[in-house]
């Protein structure tokens, strides 16, 4: 399957990294491999396997309602740039929300 | 001929249901609301580097048991999927929501309709974390972000495009909200965001088999605004076509200071969220060990408590659907008419004049100045006979306001009802003394005239006589 300049950039915008055009090439040619094992992937028949949920044959342990964690707001914050009043600061967003 | 009538609407609602756990959908992190920004968001909601999210098996009681109130089938194993997007009110990049195998899928529920009841297909509903909140206006070029709701956990419940108008709409939201609140698996609290609801509306021409081009409408936070921003998009639409135009598909505000929906700016890859399956979560057994134990646990729903009231008093189905909309109406109702012993009487009263109280004040019925044992001792003193039905609207409005009991209030206002038949005779004589023109052309063959005479009584008396036995009294009086 070929990957277009245009693909390549939509895909990184979706994953907000920036792509020096040099590596167009390259990387559009790794893309297209990896799209060529999923393409084999596809026609393999799998007519009478059985769906798999998770690639480990276990089901999700649960924990109880209860409240465990402790407020750390101080400590955590000091991770953030920029913040507050108790809140993060980041740069003003006012595309709205989906 | 009017133009709408030649088109016919299609809606179906998402509606995002904030469940009432102490904490977290994959922490525990505590989900009160309104407290200090940040001080309720743990390093698994902040999506730090190396922590893994649980989860909280009360939230998995909760959608159960919404699936079971809406005859749905419960997904085992149900799974868990990446969403992706940024925006900073989600701080790892991706919601862990449900795509494939939600856990409640195929359900329907009932509405009242003018034309009777209307069956309205449930596609699924599916858990998912909620996000943080973006606050725009205290900082000069920069956003706060608060994420004490982030990872709060919600049940999105999608309904098939079955609903045709707003009243249809606002009919089917009132069952969920009814329904999460019989639960108790949310406080429904739409001002506060436990319930929030997106629209999708289209229009076409009646006849037509294919939808039109739809729009969505997010984040609609009343029953109002939901069918004002119905009401408004459906006209849009209509006007776009007749123009000739095409509707655009696309994503819509409501804005309720205008009561307008306008479109949202939207990037143009704004969509692709890229789900994949959430590789930090094991697929989820629901067994039927699981499944039966809540079964045991489902509280009467309104559906068959409304059955209940009409077949154990007698009300009809539409007095037993206004009664059991909210539980705590209906518990209280169910009270009244235990103390009264008529639940006619009780539902009236309850429907009537309590309720025009409550909405006159905006009061729930938990905040309610007349309590249920005071209403049904009330209430007694009309069955006997200590005060008519109409003195008994005057001592309410008197417990109402002061808060005393109906028997003190009908003794120091001297309210109680006559019914010494010699007491009543003499205020009959007066009237008839009063009125002897009346009473001649009564006499005469004017039999309308009795209303009249039974009016003169009930003034003289101040409304205390006991009107059937005014009645008696009067008929044997004028037939002398």
């Amino acid at each position: 399957m070929l990957i277009k300049d245009r693909d390549l950039e939509q895909i990184a915008y979706l994953a907000r990294i920036n792509i020096d055009k040099d590596y167009f090439p390259s990387l559009k040619q790794e893309l297209e491999s990896i799209l060529d094992l999923v393409k084999k992937i596809n026609s393999a028949d799998t007519e009478s396997v059985k769906p798999m949920f998770h690639p480990l044959d276990l089901f999700q342990p649960l924990r109880k309602d209860e409240v465990t964690e402790k407020d750390e707001r101080e400590k955590l914050q000091k991770n953030a740039p920029l913040s507050q009043a108790g809140l993060f600061l980041v740069p003003k967003v006012i595309e709205d929300q989906g | 001929m009017n133009a709408m009538s030649e088109w016919e609407t299609v809606i179906g609602l998402e509606v995002h249901v904030q469940l009432a756990t102490k904490s977290k959908l994959f922490s525990g992190a505590s989900t009160l609301f309104g407290s200090a920004p940040n001080t309720q968001a743990c390093n698994i909601d902040m999506g730090m580097p190396g922590v893994l999210p649980v989860l909280n098996e009360e939230v998995l009681k909760m959608a159960v048991k919404f699936g079971l109130a809406i005859n749905a089938s419960i997904n085992s194993p149900t799974q868990f999927s990446r969403k992706n997007y940024f925006y900073p009110d989600l701080p790892k990049g991706y919601q862990i929501s449900q795509l494939d195998n939600p856990i409640v899928e195929a359900g329907f529920l009932e509405i009242i309709v003018k034309e009777g009841k209307k069956k309205i297909g449930i596609t699924r509903a599916h858990l998912e974390e909620d996000a943080g909140k973006s606050l725009h206006e205290d900082f000069k070029h920069l956003t706060g972000i608060d994420l004490n709701r982030a990872g709060t956990p919600l049940l999105e419940v999608v309904s098939e495009p079955d609903l045709n108008s707003a009243e249809e709409a606002v009919a089917y939201l009132k069952r969920i909200h009814s329904i999460i609140r019989y639960l108790e698996i949310s406080d429904g609290n739409m001002a506060e965001g436990s319930m929030r609801c997106d629209v999708n509306v289209s229009v076409r021409k009646k006849g037509n088999k294919e939808l039109g081009t739809r729009t969505e409408t997010k984040n609609v936070n009343s029953f109002k605004f939901v069918e004002r921003a119905i009401q408004y998009e459906i006209k849009r639409q209509v006007s776009v076509l007749e123009a000739g135009e095409n509707v655009v598909q696309e994503t819509r505000l409501y804005d309720s200071q205008s009561n307008e929906t306008r479109p949202m700016r939207s990037k143009e890859f704004a969509n692709d969220y890229r789900y994949f399956p959430e590789p930090d979560l094991l697929p989820v057994l629901i067994d039927d060990e699981f499944i039966n134990s809540l079964k045991d646990q489902m509280p009467e729903l309104s559906e068959s408590k409304t059955k209940r009231f009409v077949k154990d008093y007698q009300l009809t189905e539409y007095d037993a659907n206004v009664l059991t909309v909210d539980l705590n109406f209906a518990n209280f109702f169910e009270e009244v008419a235990a103390k009264s012993k008529n639940p006619k009487l009780a539902a009236n009263w309850v429907m009537g004049e309590l309720s025009a109280f409550l909405n006159q004040e905006n009061l729930t019925i938990q905040e309610t100045k007349v309590d249920s044992k005071k209403l049904g001792n009330l209430l007694n003193r009309i069955e006997d006979s200590t005060i008519s039905g109409k003195i008994a609207k005057e001592v309410f409005e008197e417990m109402w306001n002061t808060g005393s009991s109906p028997e003190k209030i009908i003794e120091t206002k001297g309210l109680k009802q006559v019914t010494d038949s010699v007491e009543i005779r003499e205020i009959i004589n007066q009237a008839l003394d009063q009125n002897p023109t009346q009473l001649e052309q009564y006499k005469d063959g004017k039999d309308k005239l009795f209303g009249f005479f039974v009016g003169q009584v009930m003034k003289i008396s101040k409304g205390k006589a006991n009107p059937e036995q005014v009645n008696k009294i009067l008929k044997e009086k004028l037939e002398e």
